[in-house]
């Protein structure tokens, strides 16, 4: 069965006829072509798929693509903003080591930006906490929470 | 000490604003005309014969463009020791017998992956079960099934090293121990499950893009396994979302994917789920190690003599290198006068082991660390202390094998003592609470050249242009680790160039200059970076031969490129801008490009490696002593790199290093039952997140490397290792347990807890 789904993709309208068991990530990376958020395990436990619908973030491999239908959904691609002028989540991930192999990178960026959305002064635990969906195998984790830190300084200053 | 204006300084990666916007593209993103995907049917069996298979439901399914099997390949085996073609065990497709579970028997491609995943369904296979072996000890028993015919003991690789004489130093021992540890499996659980895509050309040539740390090595098996000729082989690595050891063989999806594109004349994507990784992917070593060591009454090592069994799985896979290099890991570290190793090989009917990370040193050094921490306690010596007294230093030779060239080891052990405040932690912690060390020394890459290439170990080409700019190419493979940023930041160090200012390819096979055989052994950094510093030089002879004659200068001036300059030293007026003077290179050469090559074999570094890390790691441990619960609250390291090109960046490797490590020591494991794999998601298959990580404080001993690219040698790997004997450690200090078979787990720690009670009621 297909559906026709309308929904607001990175602050554009968009349109597009799914079948009813597609996820939300095939469809974003097939239909759309956004090869930002990526299918580390399929299950939801990885993280790396990460993308906020309504502005809350979810693994978008688990998210059936008709639920967005009227629904807002920003990918990691939808964070540049103006004259490709980087986030400061994205800003601070590419200056404070973030980044490694960069596979849970788009998924770590969007759980940072809905914990910073939501929390815009988290405490160390509180990142933590709010990465704990979002594995990474390079970083230790380490530079990803400094980055969110030094992110959280420079939005708040 | 010489200057830097590049290297040595916290750089970001510049392809970090790529990965950090969702624009670098990974194999799996790659999108073709016309292209099928495939999958792969694997054996539910660990141990069987294939008795008749049947692909004609399968070839029927509409939207299905091509299945194969094992009988529609050419008969041709593949590994990485091409040297030794016998130990050449694996075929793509299974022909005869299958001897793991997970063993891949057929492929489909078919216009979407839900097609191709029914496909499978529809394939009949007939097998006639085998009786199987899960275990090393099983698998060496008179009378065990046979997994290859070749190897009838199951036994596939022997290795023995031997120097001084065992025997008399144990005779001469004041105190003597032997121990058997083992040793579990591990995955690399890279977040980027493989990919792979492959095109043929109408005139019958391949490209392959797929997520490899070894472009080079899978060009040539890839070649060879097709019956091509190699350079009608194009293999090209886009971003790779980690490797770990765990991508540098030809795999099976990458020859399929190629010879059904040779077949359909349509590209051909495989990617595999998680599910796959984690039930069959490669992993680390599970081992047997039996290690007997003698000491003086002061602590001196006198002699060491072990005897490791690798359990290989299936096939050999690295597991040969493995073996080669956990015999070399017992070695390494300490002063051992009379030294005797034996390692042997096993297959079982397991997933094959394969490289990973540290590449048989978390496994040789977590038996060595933790004996030598057995010692201290049992001589009445500070653990710290005893090393001290037995760390090699600079200019010890290792027999055969190597001078260590540079040497911070006891440099890091006092300064890890110092940082975690050792000697008084060690007495007055809480109850529950305890510290430990563990230490590590890993080699910058290998001399040894089984695949026999022969190419440079690593080459590099440096293109520069009169706009002043520079192009760097090279195969080297940066699969996160941050190459492509550390050879271009020693290009522009040597140029005397911005970072804004070179380009770089790599990874290319088509392209990029012949060789690099890959990303293993923390090679990359020494070799593709000496590589660079050579082709480097040959531009600068050139350049700085113009701006000579531009200026008649006496040929006693030394010349230097910097700022963007290249001029006289002492006499900066005498010169001109970098770009200025490549102009007057090419007008002297009559419009030829300014070209060089560079390139890097080690030479007079004995069979192992050209340079040594070191590094010491204390582990401050609380136990709860209801559950058995590990928690690591802070890890204190100090480490020997040589140079640092990048601070940011080793950091990284030193973070990620105790993550991967403390899944190793608590965590991680896989759960089997008749060789299956049962924990196959992220949820059962535990990598530490965020939050169990524990705090760290770091500190890079200053030496240099001669033989290092501007002194810089391994920091990539090495720290792996000593994390898990350190936490062990840790925990006999807070408990009473000792660890001699990893992981730590809760029920082992309460167990030992409870038999610790039974000795103490026994005494008392």
């Amino acid at each position: 069965m297909k559906k026709l789904i309308r929904f607001t993709l990175n602050g554009s309208e968009v349109s597009a006829e799914v079948p009813s068991h597609k996820m939300l990530l095939e469809v974003l990376r097939e239909t759309f072509e956004l090869t930002g958020p990526k299918e580390g395990c399929g299950q939801g436990e990885c993280g790396a798929c990460t993308v906020l619908v309504d502005g809350l973030s979810v693994n978008s491999c688990l998210y059936p693509a008709f639920e967005v239908d009227g629904k807002e959904v920003t990918t990691v691609e939808g964070l540049i903003g103006e004259g490709n002028k980087l986030d400061p989540i994205q800003e601070a991930f590419v200056e404070h080591g973030g980044v490694q192999c960069g596979f849970c990178t788009p998924g770590m960026i969007m759980s940072a930006k809905a914990l910073l959305e939501e929390n815009p002064r988290p405490t160390e635990d509180e990142i933590k906490k709010g990465i704990s969906g979002n594995l990474c195998r390079c970083t230790g984790y380490v530079q990803i929470v400094e980055s969110i830190k030094k992110a959280a300084q420079k939005r708040g200053s | 000490m010489r200057e830097f204006s590049v290297v040595g300084k916290d750089i970001p990666r510049p392809d970090a604003w790529l990965k950090a916007t969702g624009k670098a593209v990974y194999t799996d993103d790659i999108k073709l005309p016309g292209m099928l995907y495939g999958k792969l049917l694997r054996s539910p069996l660990p141990h069987a014969r294939i008795v008749n298979i049947d692909v004609s439901k399968a070839q029927a399914l509409p939207g299905v463009k091509c299945v194969i099997t094992g009988q529609d390949i050419p008969k041709v085996k593949y590994g990485n020791w091409r040297l030794f073609p016998a130990t050449q065990d694996e075929y793509a497709l299974a022909i005869d017998k299958v001897r793991f579970v997970g063993d891949e028997v057929a492929a489909v491609a078919a216009i979407d992956p839900d097609i191709a995943a029914e496909a499978l369904q529809l394939i009949e296979v007939e097998y006639e079960e085998l009786p199987p072996v899960f275990d090393i000890e099983s698998a060496l028993k008179e009378g065990a099934p046979v997994i290859h015919e070749e190897s009838p003991n199951n036994v596939s690789v022997t290795r023995k090293i031997e120097y001084g004489d065992v025997e008399e130093g144990f005779s001469k021992a004041d105190y003597v121990r032997e121990d058997t540890f083992t040793v579990h499996a591990v995955s690399h659980a890279y977040l980027e499950p493989c990919s792979t895509v492959a095109q043929c050309d109408l005139d019958g040539r391949i490209t392959l893009w797929t997520s490899t740390q070894t472009p080079y090595i899978i060009q040539c098996l890839l070649a060879s396994t097709l019956e091509m000729r190699e350079n009608d082989v194009r293999v090209i690595k886009p971003y790779v979302g980690g490797g770990f050891g765990g991508k540098m063989e030809l795999r099976p999806w990458e020859f399929c994917a190629a010879f059904m594109a040779k077949l359909t004349g349509r590209p051909v994507k495989f990617t595999l789920t998680r599910e796959e990784e984690l039930a069959t992917g490669r992993r680390r070593h599970p081992m047997v190690i039996y290690s007997k060591v003698g000491f003086k009454k002061d602590g001196t090592l006198v002699a060491k003599d072990l005897k490791i069994s690798l359990d290989g799985g299936g096939y050999n896979s690295m597991g040969p290198t493995a073996t080669f290099l956990c015999g070399n890991f017992g070695a390494m570290l300490y002063r051992y006068p009379n030294y005797r190793f034996f390692g042997q090989h096993v297959y079982t009917n397991k997933p094959p082991a394969g490289a990973m990370r540290g590449f048989g040193a978390p496994q040789s050094l977590f038996a060595t660390e933790t004996q030598m921490n057995m010692a201290a306690e049992e001589l009445g010596i500070d653990p710290i202390e005893l090393r001290i007294k037995n760390a090699m230093v600079e200019g010890d030779v290792i027999p055969d094998v190597a001078t260590i060239s540079s040497c911070g080891f006891i440099d890091s052990l006092k300064e890890a003592a110092r940082m975690s405040n050792w000697k008084k932690k060690r007495k007055s912690l809480a109850p529950g609470e305890g510290i430990g060390v563990g230490c590590y020394s890993f080699i910058s890459g290998g001399v040894f050249n089984w695949f026999n290439t022969q190419y440079p170990f690593s080459a590099a080409e440096v293109r520069v242009f009169s706009d002043g700019t520079a192009h760097l190419l090279t195969m080297a493979s940066d699969i996160g680790q941050g190459s492509d940023t550390a050879l271009k930041q020693i290009l522009a160090e040597e140029l005397g160039l911005e970072m804004k200012d070179i380009r770089v390819t790599s990874a290319d096979t088509a392209v990029t200059p012949q060789a690099d055989l890959g990303t293993w052994g923390s090679r990359v950094t020494l070799m593709a970076g000496n590589a660079v510093i050579d082709a480097a030089k040959k531009i600068k002879e050139k350049l700085f031969g113009a701006v000579s004659a531009r200026f008649n200068l006496n040929v006693i001036y030394d010349m230097e490129c910097k700022g963007g300059r290249v001029y006289a030293k002492g006499r900066p007026d005498r010169g001109m801008s970098f770009g200025e003077a490549v102009a007057m290179v090419q007008k002297a050469q009559r419009g030829e490009p300014l070209v060089a090559r560079g390139y890097y074999t080690p030479r007079g570094k004995g069979l192992v490696t050209p340079a040594f890390s070191f590094g010491a790691q204390v582990a401050h441990v609380a136990v709860d002593q209801e559950t058995g619960k590990v928690e690591v609250k802070k890890i204190w390291t100090a480490h020997d790199c040589g140079t640092v090109i990048n601070p940011m960046a080793a950091e990284g490797q030193l973070e990620g290093s105790i993550h991967m490590a403390l899944g190793y020591a608590l965590s991680e494991q896989f759960v089997m039952d008749k060789g299956k794999t049962l924990n196959t998601t992220f949820l059962d298959y535990k990598i530490p997140a965020a939050m169990d990580m524990p705090q760290s404080k770091s500190a890079i001993v200053d030496t240099y490397e001669p033989e290092g690219p501007m002194g810089a040698k391994e920091v990539g790997e090495g720290l792996v290792s000593p994390t898990a004997p350190a936490i062990a450690e840790a925990v006999y200090h807070a408990t009473g347990y000792r660890c001699k078979d990893l992981p730590i787990t809760p029920e082992k720690i309460l167990k030992g807890l409870r038999d610790t009670k039974k000795r103490k009621r026994k005494r008392s």
